[in-house]
């Protein structure tokens, strides 16, 4: 089956996609599209314990069972909002520095 | 198919407070409370330049959904509007609005307090720090609608 996998913010900049299409096997959940994201973009890996995920524009877990034509969109740890709780911005190695001109 | 709740919206416009205030307010209201979110020029010692927000918006326009559906369990009178910003915004500008109405004031101020808790906690949306020197996606809570523990959390934070 064909799945549509949406990627958002810092999982979009390491796919660098923001939508990819898969063939998955038959009875594939949301965690089997991880895991085949992972082994493709292996710096996801990074994200397996705080990624959310949503099927079909829905909040779904990873262990919901995907059918033919689904979007399934990994969603990492989410900051809306005006930053009065996001605290100090560092909570994963995502910084990037500009060299020193 | 039924027309978009204006009160529910992701935006790449600038917001307008007393817009969203007006999506609220009836002849029953006695108070309207608003929370406006705004970009700051500093982060954790970070001297911020902008910010860019990012959301998967069908998503996020129902998370403000449910998150008025949870206010109005616990504050029946109340209703609730959020808008909040996409795309870059600029030192000083807001990123949210919120407004709650309520016959009383109690219940519009706790009402918006919620709203803002719990947006952080499950709106699909990401803000990119683009600061002095460099750039970092700001992470915070792992999107769980069903966490009742951290929905709890942002009904004690209301009601403090």
């Amino acid at each position: 089956m064909l799945v549509t996998i949406r990627l958002f913010a810092r999982l979009r900049e390491i796919a660098g996609a923001a939508e990819l299409e898969r063939t998955l096997p038959d009875g594939a959940t949301a965690r089997t599209a991880w895991d085949v994201l992972v082994g493709e973009f292996p710096p996801l890996e990074d994200y397996a314990t705080a990624v959310s995920c949503a099927v079909n524009e829905e909040y779904a877990r990873l262990t919901a069972v995907l059918k033919d034509g689904d979007e399934v969109a990994f969603l990492p740890p989410v900051s809306g909002g005006s930053g009065i709780s996001a605290g100090s911005g560092f909570s994963r190695t995502n910084v990037r520095l500009q060299p020193d001109r | 198919m039924r027309a978009p709740d204006e009160r529910f919206r992701v935006t790449p416009d600038p917001l307008g407070v007393s817009a969203v205030a007006a999506l609220v307010a009836d002849s029953g209201c006695g108070a309207v409370t608003t929370f406006v979110g705004l970009v700051r020029d500093h982060n954790a010692g970070r001297r911020v330049l902008w910010l860019e927000y990012e959301a998967y918006e069908p998503l996020a326009v129902k998370a403000f959904q449910q998150i008025e559906e949870e206010t109005r369990e616990r504050w029946p009178s109340a209703g609730l509007a959020i808008h909040h910003r996409i795309g870059r915004v600029a030192i000083g500008e807001p990123s949210v609005v919120i407004a709650a109405a309520s016959a009383h004031r109690a219940d519009a101020f706790a009402a918006s307090r919620y709203a803002i808790e719990r947006l952080k906690q499950i709106a699909p949306i990401w803000k990119h720090e683009h600061f002095e020197g460099g750039e970092v996606w700001i992470e915070g809570a792992t999107a769980d609608p069903g966490d009742e523990a951290a929905r709890q959390m942002a009904l004690a934070r209301a009601c403090s």
